[in-house]
């Protein structure tokens, strides 16, 4: 019952403002509107018992990725928050693809069995997380850091082309 | 479980934590601010309001209370609103996972969440946003460019400061609090095994231990813009950087902000590196109480003795010196730990 | 578990409104001598010029990005942090060491790379 009560708040917290993310003309008030989004985010992690992710999900994305996105925000011609138009010819088109999308997924989600017994939880979240981390998903951690190097060479690459 | 009786429990600690923090953070701390920065400069500091000058802060805050509401034109009223709010909450919820010491047969902490250092630095982080929309939303130039340099500059060390962390819970094994703390019961005289001498069976770490600590805590007074660090609110440079269009209530909550973090990286700084509230002789809560107003001290005591460092040397220092040097602490714990 | 976070919710909730109680206050006690000079932008006294933005400086963007990146690799070391002990305990120290070992060091090519590309400069 608590738990029912905590998920429609937080699935409030988490659409409302992605809805002023999507809709508002001003840039910057649609890029804060990011931040309470990110923490509905991080409450729905918590409720399925992921506390580690909801722990990065605070820092990465209301930490690092909305700063890094307010930054660009209000360093362009958009920061000064003027009201910009939202240009979309398409909306007959775009409403029906949109409804489209929704049928096809609740009928799947409707029609998927969902396991109805939970496995056990680990005792510590982050612990078990880094022992996955170090022993069966070993290559994917290594490779992450790869990946993460090839973002960081191609995003200063196109930075520093700009100077 | 009772999930009224659970909230109204919340609500309760809630209240307590920041009335704790308005009156020992930013009454207190401001007065003791002011009074050691007298001490040091060769004067005497507030002295008339109350005895010794204690009610200062006080009177400051029934004068900042009835301070006109000033909204600068075209700023944009939401964001100048949210912004000093979201600064206040960031550095309340930091104080979650504190813990104060043992008291009534537990430790007093509002709760010891599993990956409490990880939620205290993310607090940290929400805390930049807040200055960023705090300059912005005053349509003001200094502002803005001093909503940059501070989050720039804090931004710059979130990361020798999660990887100072990172040496204690390498070291405890765990990210919670009282965890780290528990790990540092014991030794001689209850102050062999804290960790800023490295572990009692291997002497070894006291380098990275001691060197962590450093980190740490030279991070931390960047995180709370002090100085050396100030240069975003230097008061000769930018005039007030990100909050000059601030006055009066909304101001006084930015600087409440501000020192309520600054209380929980000092009160984080004993838990991680000098025991938390382990000592002789005197009960937990008192050492607690010593530890965190002594590295308080010591953050007003550095700011008159170091000169400010211009943005480019700040940022140098860390990008170039402390997150190498995070790095090879971490490794080097990792390896005398093996 | 999910009591702490319960906890947390409340406390963001208190704290609103505790920070928002003085303001409510100062709405209520504070004089009101509005006039249109009292709310110009400040610019060390003269009358402001210009729009509000600072000139797009590539600088700010570039150390957002190599924060974004490096606080992702922190992000990964967590775990490895917190169970290391318990692998040393297990006699697989060693391994897991260099496993963390070649992590940091590819991540650390990256920051070599930005300081030489000169990304870390703030001029």
């Amino acid at each position: 019952m608590g738990e029912l009560a905590a998920f429609i708040i937080l699935a409030i917290v988490t659409l409302l403002p992605a809805v002023v993310v999507v809709t508002s003309r001003n840039l910057v008030r649609a890029a804060m509107s990011l931040i309470p989004s990110f923490l509905g985010v991080t409450g729905l992690f918590v409720l399925l018992q992921a506390e580690f992710v909801a722990g990065i999900q605070i820092l990465i994305y209301a930490g690092a990725i909305a700063v890094l996105i307010l930054f660009v925000i209000m360093l362009t011609q958009g920061g000064t928050g003027t009201a910009l138009r939202q240009v979309n010819e398409q909306q007959l088109v775009g409403g029906l693809v949109a409804g489209a999308l929704t049928i096809a997924l609740l009928g799947l989600l409707l029609r998927t069995p969902w396991p109805l017994v939970a496995g056990t939880l680990p005792r510590s979240n982050v612990a078990a997380v880094g022992g996955a981390f170090l022993t069966n998903f070993i290559l994917a951690f290594e490779i992450s850091s790869l990946v993460l190097l090839v973002s960081l060479v191609g995003a200063l690459v196109i930075a520093r082309r700009e100077q | 479980m009772n999930w009224f009786l659970e909230i109204v429990k919340a609500v309760l600690a809630a209240l307590a934590v920041f009335t704790f923090l308005a009156v020992v953070g930013a009454m207190l701390g401001v007065y003791l601010e002011r009074k050691i920065s007298g001490w040091i400069q060769s004067r005497l500091g507030p002295k008339h309001v109350g005895p010794q000058g204690l009610l200062q802060t006080i009177a400051d805050t029934v004068k900042l209370l009835q301070k006109e509401n000033i909204v600068p034109s075209n700023a944009d009223a939401i964001t100048f609103n949210v912004a000093p709010l979201m600064a206040v909450v960031a550095a309340l919820l930091a104080w979650i996972i504190i813990p104060f010491g043992p008291a009534f047969g537990r430790v007093l902490v509002v709760r010891d969440i599993n990956i409490g250092l990880l939620f205290f630095i993310g607090m940290a982080s929400l805390i930049v946003i807040a200055i960023l929309l705090g300059g912005w939303s005053s349509n003001n130039k200094y502002a803005l460019l001093g909503g940059f340099r501070s989050a720039s500059q804090m931004i710059s060390y979130e990361i020798p400061l999660a990887l100072a962390v990172m040496v204690p819970i390498m070291m405890a094994g765990t990210m919670s609090t009282v965890g780290i703390v528990e790990a540092q019961r014991g030794g001689w005289l209850g102050i062999g095994n804290w960790y800023i001498f490295g572990l009692p069976g291997n002497r070894g770490l006291l380098v990275p231990g001691f060197l962590a600590f450093v980190v740490f805590l030279t991070a931390a007074t960047a995180e709370v813009n002090r100085v050396p660090f100030d240069l975003p609110e230097a008061d000769s440079e930018l005039v007030g950087g990100y909050f000059t269009e601030y006055t009066g209530m909304r101001f006084a909550l930015f600087q409440l902000g501000e020192y309520a973090e600054a209380f929980a990286m000092a009160a984080l700084t004993s838990v991680l590196f000098l025991g938390g509230w382990h000592g002789p002789w005197l009960p937990g809560i008192v050492w607690f109480f010593i530890k965190m107003f002594a590295l308080v001290f010591f953050l007003i005591w550095v700011r008159w003795t170091y000169p400010r460092l211009r943005l480019d040397q700040l940022l140098n220092l860390s990008w170039k010196g402390l997150v190498p040097l995070g790095f090879v602490l971490v490794l080097v714990t990792g390896w005398l730990l093996v | 578990m999910l009591l702490d976070w319960l906890y947390v919710a409340v406390f963001a909730v208190v704290g609103i409104i505790m920070a928002a109680l003085p303001l409510a206050v100062v709405w209520l006690l504070a004089p009101r001598a509005d006039y249109p000079q009292k709310r110009l932008t400040y610019e060390s006294g003269v009358v402001p010029f210009g729009q509000a933005w600072a000139q797009f400086n590539i600088r700010y963007y570039l150390f957002a990005l190599i924060f974004v990146l490096f606080e992702v690799e922190v992000i990964y070391l967590f775990p490895w942090a917190v169970v290391f002990r318990e692998f040393i305990n297990r006699q697989l120290g060693g391994f897991v060491f260099v496993e963390a070992l070649l992590f940091i060091i590819i991540l650390g090519m990256g920051l070599i790379y930005a300081w030489r590309k000169g990304a870390l400069e703030w001029v």
